[in-house]
């Protein structure tokens, strides 16, 4: 276990801890080895601090294929609300849906997650929303390994000075370029069934000659 | 709320037998799907291999099913969006006796037999869908028998059915040989058990090798699934009797007249033709409808009335088996080239077509849809990215950013209908849907003057790709005004032919003293030869330079750009129709390998090619550098070190 753990072991919660201890293990060194977690949350809004997660959605990616009964979907139940966001993603405060509080899907989902790489399109706001709950709750930052679509995306487009390197793609752009059925946007579970295609389609591109191994892709 | 097994849910419900289910049923069945991802050419599961956990449902891509026949692998079945297949764990405790190989990247959705097992047993809708695609999944419509090739007393030659008379249906039928009889007093599950055992599609019912009556697989799936009989019942109280029977060598016309007159879609051969004497083969509708896909006439004509970008895909594989056929019997290049232009170019057009109508409004102004790199050089044989731009009419300034968005939006439609059927997207963007290359005709030439005027190494290398142009689709006026703007650009420009020039020697000849072939030295084809790099591309620039310095319009195709350029330069004539020839040799070789691996071809192991065809690939490449040797001379560029 990390040191940071042994010298105020009461500082955090059973579930912290646990999730915590899954980092010793080293992560495999083949990608097909690996679990990746694609993930997406619906939020209120863009502000790290005003707004909230209305729900968070994954799947499990491991060998490239994708296990439907082990994924995840948890609606968090609102106090702060913002109704220009609701338009986006339809999730209206008081729909009939089992809603969890915020710290319980937090729990739910570092249980969920272990030690995975986690994959999410502009995963910087991912994971800075997930963040921002551990802090509200006294936590600290997610320990997993991070890789961003949108990143991976422009790798696979042709290095060249006919195409604007610094364009920003959408999941959408994705789900065009793929193939990918865009029936539920915006609905987190949704959302990341289509960053997870989309992930296998692009490493298919990348990892084409198999050689890649998961150090190296966690630099890209 | 499960909005991913909803997801899969509501791709399914559209699919037998999946359509067949309570919506409940199905929801549950979704939750426990598998998603996978199979990269184009790997091998989902082959012969001999322990069955699966799982059968499977296409989401996207295709998968094709193969099986080893005579040492020889032969495609059964291609499956796409929605077909089922590894089925057989479904039924049996048994190892596979096909491959199933991913013809392209695909998705698709594993299901667990231990989940499904016990809703197919309860809805006999299911039962009967399973049984019946069990059967006809592994029925063989391209097997080997149909080619002719199947050693027979009476000789093979008369089910050949070749390109070489025009009049399709005046060939002989192609007859099956290997003709399953059973007895009337065989039972209907015995008969069934034989026919999936066999992979056959009907039985004939025969008394000491005279035809009594035949059973289909029309006929278990009406009178099975109606319940009227048992499974026990003789098959002499279902056949269909008497049966139609003719000597062998009839016509695909009559044979196919003869089963619209009798409602009926097999016809039993024998020794003289009557129902007296013995069974020699039998000749189905589907046999007949398998080859005619082997027929270009009737490929353009599917393809001009076609209805959906599905029903295209579906031809589009028909045209690599019609390809696949004519490289293995040694077709000439020439006339392979123009076949399957024919058919690319009508295939485009078809979809312009119906997007246009699918817009509701017409045009706004004149346009021209063209095709860039391989398909304007009509050289694309196996399917590529596409590349792709239009050129409109110039219309007033308020009227131009109007006609601009009606073909932007038609341009994503085709584009992407385009990559539906097989034309993956260009990853540089070079398609009519990037507003950069959706330009009126002034604005094009705009962008033309740019180029040649202050050519760097960027603006040759879109120069090379917008040079071989060719019209897909509408006014021609447009690609002929564009050209003689580019001539009268580049008439006398020495500049500009000096950059190309330094381009088109950038590779350098590629043997090292003619002996040692040079491989890629790093990158993920290491030791693979380049024929793209080292071969194609050399031998297409250099046609593209000496043509444009000749000013000739229309021409695109490298091989037909040597042989113009022959007789425009007589003391060169021996060397330009060697690279003539140089250039289809390169390219069949191309075609040959990636339709052997199925990849673009591009990178050939060199252990793979035959002493005769390294002995060519030398001679080619013996060509390539006396034209480059031309080049630097006449154009005074040194070459890129």
């Amino acid at each position: 276990m990390f040191s940071i753990f042994r010298k105020k072991p009461e500082k955090y919660p059973e579930f912290w801890q646990k999730y915590a201890a899954k980092f010793s293990e080293a992560l495999p060194a083949e990608i097909k080895d690996t679990r990746f977690i694609a993930f997406d949350t619906e939020t209120t809004g863009f502000n790290f601090i005003k707004d909230r997660m209305l729900c968070i959605g994954a799947v499990a990616i491991h060998n490239n294929s994708i296990d439907v009964s082990h994924s995840f979907e948890e609606y968090i139940s609102q106090n702060t609300f913002n109704p220009e966001t609701v338009k986006i993603h339809g999730i209206i405060q008081h729909e009939r849906l089992e809603t969890l509080t915020e710290e319980e899907a937090i729990k739910d989902f570092l249980k969920y997650i272990g030690n995975s790489v986690l994959v999410a399109h502009h995963a910087g706001f991912d994971i800075g929303m997930v963040n921002a709950a551990l802090e509200r709750i006294n936590l600290p930052n997610l320990k997993n390994k991070v890789l961003d679509t949108s990143n991976l995306y422009r790798r696979t487009r042709i290095h060249s000075n006919l195409i604007n390197r610094d364009k920003h793609y959408t999941l959408d752009d994705l789900a065009e370029t793929y193939d990918i059925a865009i029936k539920d946007r915006h609905t987190a579970a949704g959302d990341a069934f289509i960053t997870a295609i989309a992930f296998l389609k692009i490493m298919g591109t990348l990892n084409s000659d198999k050689k890649l191994n998961l150090k190296t892709l966690l630099k890209y | 709320m499960n909005t991913i097994a909803s997801r899969i849910a509501d791709f399914l419900k559209d699919f037998p037998p999946f359509k067949f289910l309570e919506k409940e049923q199905l929801l549950s069945i979704s939750g426990q799907v598998k998603v996978l991802y199979l990269e184009k050419g790997k091998m989902f599961f082959s012969e001999g291999e322990k069955g699966h956990q799982h059968f499977y449902v296409v989401n996207k891509g295709a998968i094709s099913l193969e099986r080893k026949h005579n040492g020889e692998l032969e495609t059964i079945d291609k499956c796409d969006e929605g077909d089922i297949f590894g089925l057989r764990p479904l039924f049996a405790k048994e190892n596979y006796l096909i491959n199933a190989i991913a013809e392209e990247e695909s998705i698709v959705y594993a299901i667990p037999i231990e989940k499904f097992k016990p809703l197919s047993e309860e809805n006999k809708e299911v039962g009967n869908f399973l049984i019946q695609s069990f059967a006809s999944n592994t029925r063989n419509p391209y097997s080997e028998a149909h080619k002719g090739k199947l050693v027979s007393d009476h000789g093979a030659e008369e089910h050949k059915y070749q390109s070489n008379s025009n009049l399709f249906e005046l060939q002989p039928a192609p007859i099956t040989r290997k003709v399953v009889l059973v007895s009337p007093d065989t039972t209907i599950r015995q008969a069934a058990q034989l026919m999936s055992e066999k992979r056959l599609g009907s039985v004939l019912v025969a008394e000491k090798g005279i035809p009594k009556g035949i059973i289909t697989d029309e006929d278990f799936r009406e009178m099975i699934a109606s319940g009227e009989f048992e499974s026990e019942t003789t098959v002499a109280k279902i056949m269909a009797s008497p049966v139609v029977c003719y000597p062998r060598g009839l016509s695909i016309a009559q044979a196919q007249l003869s089963m619209m007159k009798h409602h009926i879609n097999h016809i039993c051969i024998t020794e003289d033709g009557t129902p007296n004497t013995k069974v020699t083969g039998i000749l189905s509708e589907h046999d007949i409808m398998v080859s005619e896909a082997h027929n270009p006439s009737i490929l353009m004509k599917a393809i001009q009335r076609s209805k959906s970008t599905n029903e295209l895909k579906k031809i589009r594989h028909k045209i690599t088996l019609l390809l696949r056929g004519f490289i293995s019997s040694n077709i000439p290049l020439t006339h392979i080239s123009k076949i399957i232009f024919e058919l690319n170019d009508a295939t485009i057009k078809r979809i312009i077509e119906r997007c246009i109508k699918k817009l509701g409004t017409p045009p706004p102004c004149d346009f021209a849809w063209v095709s860039l790199g391989s398909q304007g050089r009509k050289e694309q044989l196996l399917q590529t990215d596409q590349d792709n731009a239009i050129i409109f009419e110039d219309v007033s300034a308020e009227k131009l950013e109007e006609a601009r968005a009606y073909f932007l939006e038609l341009a994503k439609k085709v584009n992407k209908r385009l990559r539906i059927i097989g034309y993956e997207y260009c990853p540089a963007e070079m398609m009519a849907k990037n507003p950069k290359y959706c330009l009126s005709l002034t604005e094009w030439k705009k962008q033309f003057s740019d180029w040649i005027v202050n050519p760097g190494n960027d603006e040759i290398l879109l120069c090379s790709i917008f040079f071989d142009f060719d019209i897909s689709y509408g006014n021609i006026k447009l690609t002929n005004a564009l050209a003689d703007h580019i001539f009268e650009l580049t008439r006398d420009n020495r500049k500009f032919f000096a950059v190309m020039g330094a381009t088109t020697l950038r590779n350098p000849s590629p043997l090292g003293f003619f002996r040692q072939f040079l491989v890629e030295q790093d990158g993920e084809n290491k030791d693979y030869f380049d024929i793209k790099k080292r071969g194609i591309t050399p031998i297409t620039d250099a046609a593209r330079l000496l043509i444009l310095n000749h000013q000739v319009k229309n021409i695109s195709n490298t091989a037909e750009r040597f042989e113009k350029l022959a007789q425009l330069e007589p003391n060169n004539k021996e060397l330009f129709l060697a690279c003539a020839y140089a250039s289809k040799v390169l390219i069949k070789l191309r075609t040959k390998h990636g339709l052997k691996n199925r990849n673009s071809g591009r990178f050939i192991d060199l252990s793979s090619l035959s002493k005769e065809e390294r002995i060519k690939l030398k001679r080619c490449f013996k060509n390539i550098r006396q034209l480059q040797e031309l080049i630097k001379f006449k154009f005074e560029v040194s070459p890129y070190v």
